[in-house]
């Protein structure tokens, strides 16, 4: 039984290198091939013949694009994500760190939306049509309008200035004790959880409803278990599998979230750094970033493929 | 035909809203009361009966400021959805009616791109791109038509096996017709629901990337960018951030409630679809 569900698995992890492959080529030729000179564009239209021929050649624009991109490529394979322009120094050092602080914002984010939208997914099934649901609704309604810095600056200003609860700027260095890290990342977690949890609880809500509708959870109902019966022990686990992408979804979407929130909280992660050196045009920083954004997404899509098939029997048989 | 008081009141609230701000940007210069650039006061004065939203952060109205910005928003994000719809709708239909090679590869392109969150290519992109309106709206526009293009094909591909579509390749029509006389009025219900969708996601691309500081570059502003003007003031207890901030988020509502409406209206039309 479980060799073709490892089949299956090993074909989705070999489906995403592949994409990670091509996504690679595309950030490159994104950066490259665009019309114009790279070295013209960082430098300026009043940039000198000299200045501009050296920058060609740091940046060894003198090989063709392909020579290029395999050595761009083989030092990223190598854990070589090369130099930053603006600062000189090495790419892989400065990230370290910033990956980490990422990673930790957005656990903490994901640790509190995920269980959140679940639990009040389930409530509003079990009160649909009633307040609650509408609520949600609501809530979905101005979660997907809301800019991230409105919410973000609404939390600010309340509980940063007015009542004083928490930092309006996140700072955070190494070997800060565990709880003052807590409490300098307890805005921007928050701000990303309101980000993606109405979305969350809104599709786990629709995932359940659909499941509702079967004829078993009829009979459930008929042999007299209580509605939170039914969705615990009958609705819930058939539902998990489309509940797991939902989540994977939205974790997804938190990467996107997280480089808005950095700037806004001024939070040392791979956000603000990505957004400093954009301003700066400091390209290899940007593509070894921007590679790392994506291959964090596609992780988390092929996760959620994977634990789709892991949870739905009826996946791992394709018609 | 279409009775006023037959609208429900959050489409209704959404209209009016709508309006309200198209109104702002058209009219800009007409109700405006100061200069865009103008400087009027000292740094981030309260609200008074002289400016009503205070001041900004280099003292100018923050008020005609906002009318100002309503004007660079809109505009860019119109254009963008423009963009986005034509180039998406015309590739998707195509790929539906031709299929074959063309529709692989326009697929697998579209999937690629896809596989990147949008924000983050956006920002790869704009790294060596000069900051101008032209490039903003063309990297909004483009990447955003993939959207487009996979709801487009979707629904061609539906309509493409539909019997007048078959009568009319037989009696000789060329794939341009077919496209255009045949596909595009049947797909219009669906799509203009998504282009309100579209149209706030825009905004709030846009806004982003304003926010950032790598969208529209001063001393122009829309509303992403008077956030990233105002925003140090938030720590002193000055909300003149929040007012563009807020802003925003009321447009998306709106037009979100609009969309909404319409898509209702359409879809209990046609009798179905869900």
């Amino acid at each position: 039984m479980s060799s073709p569900i490892l089949k299956l698995v090993a074909q989705r992890i070999a489906l995403g290198v592949v994409l990670l492959l091509a996504v690679s080529v595309l950030i490159f030729a994104g950066t490259q091939i665009l019309p114009g000179d790279v070295a013209q564009s960082i430098l300026g239209q009043s940039a000198t013949p000299e200045s501009l021929a050296n920058l060609r050649a740091e940046l060894g624009l003198n090989d063709p694009a392909y020579v290029r991109y395999f050595n761009w490529l083989g030092g990223i394979l190598t854990g070589d994500l090369g130099t930053a322009l603006s600062s000189g120094q090495d790419i892989a050092t400065s990230i370290g760190g910033r990956l980490w602080n990422t990673l930790f914002l957005a656990f903490w984010a994901a640790a509190v939306s995920i269980p959140l939208a679940i639990g009040l997914g389930l409530l509003a099934v079990r009160y649909r049509n009633g307040w609650v649901d509408k609520l949600i609704s609501g809530l979905a309604l101005a979660s997907t309008s809301f800019p991230e810095f409105f919410i973000g600056y609404l939390l600010v200003y309340f509980f940063a200035v007015q009542w004083q609860i928490f930092p309006g700027i996140s700072t955070v260095y190494d070997g800060m004790p565990f709880l003052d890290r807590m409490q300098a990342i307890a805005l921007p977690a928050a701000v990303l959880t309101l980000v993606v949890l109405a979305h969350m609880m809104r599709m786990t809500r629709a995932a359940i409803l659909n499941v509702m509708q079967s004829a078993y959870i009829e009979t459930a109902e008929l042999k007299g278990l209580s509605a939170i019966d039914v969705i615990r022990r009958h609705a819930f686990p058939n539902a998990i599998a489309p509940i797991i992408n939902v989540v994977m979804l939205n974790l997804a979407f938190l990467i996107v979230g997280v480089v808005v929130v950095e700037v806004i909280f001024v939070y040392p992660g791979m956000g603000q750094y990505l957004v400093d050196h954009v301003a700066k045009r400091d390209v290899p920083v940007v593509q070894a970033v921007g590679l790392i954004f994506a291959a964090v997404y596609i992780t988390l899509n092929i996760v959620a493929d994977i634990g789709a098939i892991v949870a739905n029997p009826r996946l791992r048989h394709p018609k | 035909m279409l009775n006023i008081r037959r609208i429900p009141i959050p489409a209704l609230v959404g209209l009016v809203l709508t309006a309200l701000f198209l109104f702002a940007a058209i009219f800009a210069p007409l109700i405006a009361p100061y200069g865009n650039g103008q400087i009027v006061g000292s740094v981030w004065e309260p609200a008074s009966a002289d400016y009503l939203l205070g001041t900004d952060n280099l003292g100018r109205d923050l008020l005609s400021r906002m009318i100002y910005g309503a004007r660079i928003t809109i505009f860019i994000a119109v254009m963008a959805t423009a963009l986005s719809f034509s180039l998406g709708a015309i590739l998707g239909f195509t790929a539906a009616v031709l299929g074959g090679w063309f529709d692989t590869l326009m697929s697998r392109f579209v999937d690629l791109l896809m596989a990147i969150p949008t924000l983050i290519f956006g920002l790869v992109v704009l790294s060596v791109l000069p900051s101008t309106l032209v490039t903003l709206i063309m990297v909004m526009g483009l990447l955003d038509s993939t959207r487009v293009y996979r709801l487009s094909r979707a629904v061609a591909v539906d309509i493409n096996v539909m019997d007048f579509v078959e009568a009319a390749k037989l009696r000789g029509e060329g794939t341009i017709w077919i496209i255009f006389r045949e596909i595009l009025p049947n797909a219009l219900s669906p799509l203009i629901s998504e282009l309100g969708l579209r149209f706030i996601y825009a905004v709030l691309f846009l806004s982003a990337l304003s926010f950032l500081g790598l969208g529209v570059q001063p001393p122009d502003a829309d509303w992403g960018g008077m956030v990233k003007e105002n925003k140090d003031g938030i720590v002193f207890g000055i909300p003149a951030a929040l007012i563009p901030a807020a802003a925003i988020a009321a447009l998306a509502i709106s037009v979100n409630l609009v969309a909404d409406w319409i898509l209702n209206r359409t879809t209990s039309l046609k009798g179905g679809r869900g």
